[in-house]
């Protein structure tokens, strides 16, 4: 870990102009994956701003019958949440599929959608890593790579978002709310906040610098079954190898958001007009651009087969 | 005491502490924190310093320089010291791959500085200032290229055997076998990392570490620094699991000690953990070809077994064919093991070493076999048992209760209700259930103890004997406590420390019958010395109720001992009992699957082990380490696999997130059934090793349990659900 000056924000205003000020800034809410990524020297802020005391933990009622969720609730207390287990459950079980109960006593909201790829190959810094270290390589392309993107990848990068949070938060449409660094707001749809890799897998979402998350807002609830399925090695604290968020409707149609096949949450709206033909269909087209590696081509065949046992336990 | 004939009745069959189900001595202090483990030993008027070590960023080549300028510069740091700078030292006689000094780089994460700073933290971060310069050369990575490469070890490893004519009979054999399977690289993961504070004090050492073996750290410490082993003083008193990873000298010693003399302070070091599994040992993949002829009436034949495995140069083969050797009967039979050079980091014992993936191949091939002859697989395991080594079948085994094992087993666990492959289901679940036997042989190794009575009637044992969380303090409390004839309170145990006698340590399920015995030696010596000192015949001498008793005539063991208090010492010598008998542990394994039918999933629903191996010193000490070994047999079976970079040369998933061992969420009811035995050929004690017992053969069982759910047979280890989904029931 290096040196680093830190500072406890007092307001959100102030927090993004800080940021935007000094490009070697980060903000930290529950550091579950900064620190980590600091001891390493995988990130390597100088400057840390401590956005804690920002008010931002409240969870409320939107007028158009939604929820907003404060960027610095904690995942535990979001998965518990009355309304959040009622009205999105999809939320509250990816929420508990995810890490340990003291991690999502730590974790916030906002850090979960910015927690970075659990690739082996960007979390050892003797081994080139694109995402790391723009432009010395990928190498997950060509070693071992089971556990990693099949679908939106690039030459530059085969790693996958590891939140679970995120699949359900996509499925669920939600908003992502922020304060530039000049104080101004923008709304942000969750499709678009995260990116494919390309040519710049360094860059994950579409935040500006010293852009501050403030909030996720949830729409009003659509109802539909809620299922959110992991698929992993082990039963507990593990990454999916194949996650799949559902919201399926009583006319079996329905909403599909899939987990550890790519770089961001997966989810093609015109895969989700084939339920009703079946999954494989669905699955072809959500999938139509896979190209796995020779050690994750399963996932291929798992995503399929997760999502007919949601769509079959959706019916059941 | 030389143990050369078999043990008659002697003070510890009255059974009074021995044998009794006794909590941890020790356990209050580790639930209190108050054990102080290698890295927690402070001493308040002591200022240690920190030392955060480097690993080569190559697996292999040479260091043309290294730059520590930064390093030496940055905030805290008190020294720097590179394997340039130490220059090649004598290798401990336990490694394979040298630990530190000199330009060469043998594997991945090999320790090439330390940096020593006035905290952890900046340590660690002056580490990453080190800049190197390496000449990368080509190495061999991939076990299944070398192959063809492996040589024939040499001969003290007795790499073939062969008895009878396997080929003429397996080819005559009417019902045959003939498959490969694999295991992988494992890690041993154990919760403490490998951990040392050096402390000097002119040319003598302390060190404070996490050892499984005190005698042959020193010896091994003592060569690598140029010392003379006399000037060494270990200890080691609290490990937090070893599992084979802390029985030979490892970096972290080395480097603290370095470390410390250039600092001129004491340093701590401790390997950070996604340092582990490369610098440190490993369990060696596996390569073995398992052919198996019977009659058709289910009798065995020919059996072969052979097994590949890779290696840095001047290092030894998995000896995976092991059990092959012994498990079952059959007239023509031949073992074979060859070894590949491997460039990965060193390989070497794991708990189990030989034996656990050994039968993780060979009895799988037994259910097949077992499938093939349409017999149920206990029946065709009872059918073949032996009772004399099938080599030289002059030699009886001192014990072998197999056959109750596997029959106690089935009954208990319900094995009569099992279906055919694929047959059972509970919703989405594809249900199985599955049996291996288990087999480990017992060792032995010379161990002796320090048994002091002091004039308050408390009996303190010394010995360098380790507990690696095993339960040694209290089952050499036990043997103390039985043999003096005193409650368990009025024994003290001090453990692991090299001024204390030379034990037999931790490993090789040896440690528990072997350090007792030793124990049991030492207290013979006492009890004599008590005699002599009250005139009383040593023959007639009865020590109960923490009196001392001959004839008439009782004396309070506090009052025999005096002011100046008694000693006994004595050393555990063994003669031919293991040569004229073949002294072995057995057990079955019963274990209850179910695979999702959708996703593949394999998760355990129930385990049953039934367990032979001679006395049960403590039933709940015992309990623990054959649970702890399923566990472990769970993760083999299921999800551990170090995963090889075949291009660069290293283990990729070097920390605990990407090397999956099971979670509580893994694990259900676990039972263990300990059968009656004791074993006079065995030791004193009449014990024998449980530890690795309860390893061996679990990951088989697990197999052949989701075989059965599923029907789909998988010979590569881990069975993950990528090798299932392929062949599971439609569901789309």
């Amino acid at each position: 870990m290096r040196a680093f000056t830190y500072e406890r924000a007092s307001s959100v205003e102030a927090a993004a102009k800080a940021a935007a000020s000094n490009p070697e800034a980060k903000f930290i809410a529950g550091g579950t994956n900064l620190l980590d990524l600091m001891k390493l020297e995988i990130e390597t802020p100088t400057h840390l701003i401590d956005v804690n005391d920002l008010g931002l933990d409240k969870i409320e009622p939107t007028q158009e019958g939604g929820l907003r969720i404060g960027a610095l609730v904690r995942n535990t207390d979001l998965a518990a949440h009355k309304t959040v287990r009622r009205d999105y459950g999809l939320l509250s079980r990816a929420l508990l599929a995810g890490a340990s109960g003291q991690l999502r006593n730590k974790a916030s909201t906002a850090g979960n959608l910015l927690q970075r790829t659990r690739c082996p190959y960007f979390y050892d810094t003797n081994q080139p890593c694109n995402k790391r270290q723009p432009g010395s390589g990928c190498s997950a392309i060509g070693g071992f790579s089971r556990q990693h993107a099949v679908v939106g990848t690039s030459e530059a990068c085969i790693a996958t978002n590891p939140s679970d949070m995120a699949i359900a938060m996509r499925a669920l449409d939600a908003v992502v709310e922020t304060v530039k660094g000049d104080g101004s707001r923008r709304a942000i749809p969750i499709a678009d906040f995260h990116r494919l890799p390309g040519d710049t897998p360094y860059i994950e979402t579409v935040l500006e610098a010293g852009e501050i998350i403030t909030a996720v807002v949830l729409p009003p609830p659509i109802g539909g079954r809620q299922i959110y399925r992991k698929v992993r090695d082990r039963a507990s604290y593990a990454f999916a190898l194949v996650s799949v968020g559902a919201v399926i409707q009583p006319n079996g149609t329905g909403r599909i958001a899939v987990g550890g096949v790519a770089h961001k949450p997966w989810r093609v709206e015109a895969a989700e007009a084939e339920l009703p033909t079946g999954v494989r269909a669905a699955t072809g087209v959500l999938l139509a651009d896979a190209r796995p590696t020779e050690q994750n081509r399963f996932k291929v065949e798992l995503v399929e087969r997760t999502l007919a046992a949601v769509i079959s336990e959706a019916r059941g | 005491m030389q143990f050369d004939t078999p043990a008659t009745t002697n003070p510890i069959d009255r059974l009074k502490v021995v044998g009794q189900p006794i909590h941890r001595i020790d356990g209050q202090l580790k639930t209190t924190g108050r054990a102080m483990y290698a890295y927690e030993w402070n001493d308040p008027n002591v200022s240690y310093a920190y030392g955060y070590p480097v690993g080569a960023a190559i697996a292999k080549g040479r260091i043309k320089s290294m730059d520590v300028s930064d390093a030496k510069k940055a905030p805290g740091v008190l020294a720097v010291v590179t394997t340039l700078d130490v220059g090649e030292l004598k290798k401990g006689n336990f490694n394979t791959a040298k630990l530190f000094g000199g330009d060469e780089v043998q594997h991945y994460h090999q320790a090439i500085a330390v940096v020593v700073a006035e905290t952890f933290e900046q340590a660690r971060a002056a580490a990453a200032l080190v800049r190197v310069d390496y000449a990368e050369e080509k190495g061999v990575f991939d076990l299944g290229k070398a192959m063809d490469t492996a040589v024939k070890p040499e001969e003290s490893q007795e790499p073939d055997t062969a008895v009878g004519d396997f080929d003429v009979a397996f080819t005559s054999a009417p019902v045959t076998l003939d498959e490969t399977y694999t295991t992988p690289d494992q890690s041993h993961c154990m919760m403490e990392p490998h951990a040392s504070i050096a402390a000097w004090n002119g040319d003598e050492l302390t060190v404070w570490t996490s050892s499984q073996m005190i005698d042959w750290w020193r010896s091994d410490l003592a060569t690598t620094l140029g010392i003379d082993k006399e000037k060494l003083h270990l200890m080691s008193p609290f490990i937090g699991g070893g599992f084979g990873g802390k029985l030979f000298l490892r970096a972290d010693a080395v480097l603290a000690a370095f470390g410390a003399k250039e600092a001129g302070r004491p340093v701590k070091v401790a390997l950070p953990r996604p340092l582990m599994p490369n610098n440190t040992t490993h369990r060696p993949a596996t390569i073995q070809r398992v052919r198996i002829g019977a009659d058709r009436d289910g009798r065995i034949t020919a059996i072969a077994h052979q097994s590949w495995s890779g290696d840095l140069p001047g290092g030894g083969p998995e000896t995976a064919v092991n059990q092959t050797r012994l498990l079952y009967a059959g007239a023509n039979r031949m073992t074979a093991m060859r070894l590949a050079a491997l460039d990965l980091p060193e390989g070497n014992a794991m708990r189990a070493p030989g034996e656990a993936p050994g039968l993780m191949a060979l009895e799988i091939a037994i259910d097949e076999m077992a499938e093939k002859l349409g017999m149920d697989p206990v029946q065709f395991r009872i059918l073949n048992d032996t009772q004399v080594d099938p080599e030289n079948p002059e030699r009886p085994f001192s014990q072998r209760n197999l056959i109750g094992c596997l029959e106690v087993g089935a009954e208990r666990f319900g094995w009569n209700q099992r279906r055919g492959p694929g047959s059972r289901r509970d919703g989405n679940w594809l249900i199985g259930v599955g049996v291996a036997a288990a087999f480990r042989n017992n060792l032995l190794v010379p161990s002796g103890a320090r048994v002091r009575l002091d004039r308050e009637g408390i009996v303190t044992v010394e010995t360098d004997m380790t507990d690696i969380g095993t339960g040694s303090y209290t089952i050499i409390a036990q043997t103390a406590a039985e043999m003096l004839g005193l409650p368990i309170e009025k024994v003290a145990v001090q453990l692991g420390d090299s001024r204390f006698p030379v034990s037999a340590g931790s490993g090789g399920q040896f440690g528990g019958n072997c350090s007792t015995a030793g124990v049991y030696a030492a207290c013979v010596k006492l009890r004599e010395a008590v005699a002599q000192k009250l005139g009383f015949n040593s023959d007639d001498v009865v020590f109960e109720n923490g009196q001392v008793r001959s004839g008439n005539r009782a004396v309070l063991l506090a009052e025999a001992a005096g002011s100046d208090g008694l000693v006994g010492e004595d050393t555990i010598e063994w003669g031919d009992l293991s040569k004229t008998h073949q002294q072995s542990t057995f057990g079955a394994h019963f274990v209850e699957v179910g695979v999702d039918v959708a996703t593949g999933e394999s998760r355990i629903r129930r385990m049953l082990a039934v367990c032979a191996a001679g006395r049960i010193l403590n039933p709940i000490t015992a309990r623990s380490q054959v649970i702890g070994a399923m566990t472990m047999g769970v993760g083999g079976a299921l999800y551990e696999e170090l995963a090889v970079d075949t291009r660069s040369g290293f283990f990729v998933n070097h920390d605990l997130a990407g090397y999956e061992v099971p979670v509580h969420a893994d694990i259900p009811r676990q039972e263990v059934i300990f059968m009656e035995e004791t074993d006079p050929m065995s030791s004193p004690m009449k014990a024998k090793g449980v530890g690795e017992l309860g390893l061996c053969g679990v990951s088989a069982a697990i197999a052949n349990a989701i075989y059965n759910a599923t029907g789909i047979r998988v010979r590569r280890y881990p069975i993950t659900l990528d090798k299932l989904i392929g062949g599971l029931p439609d569901v789309a």
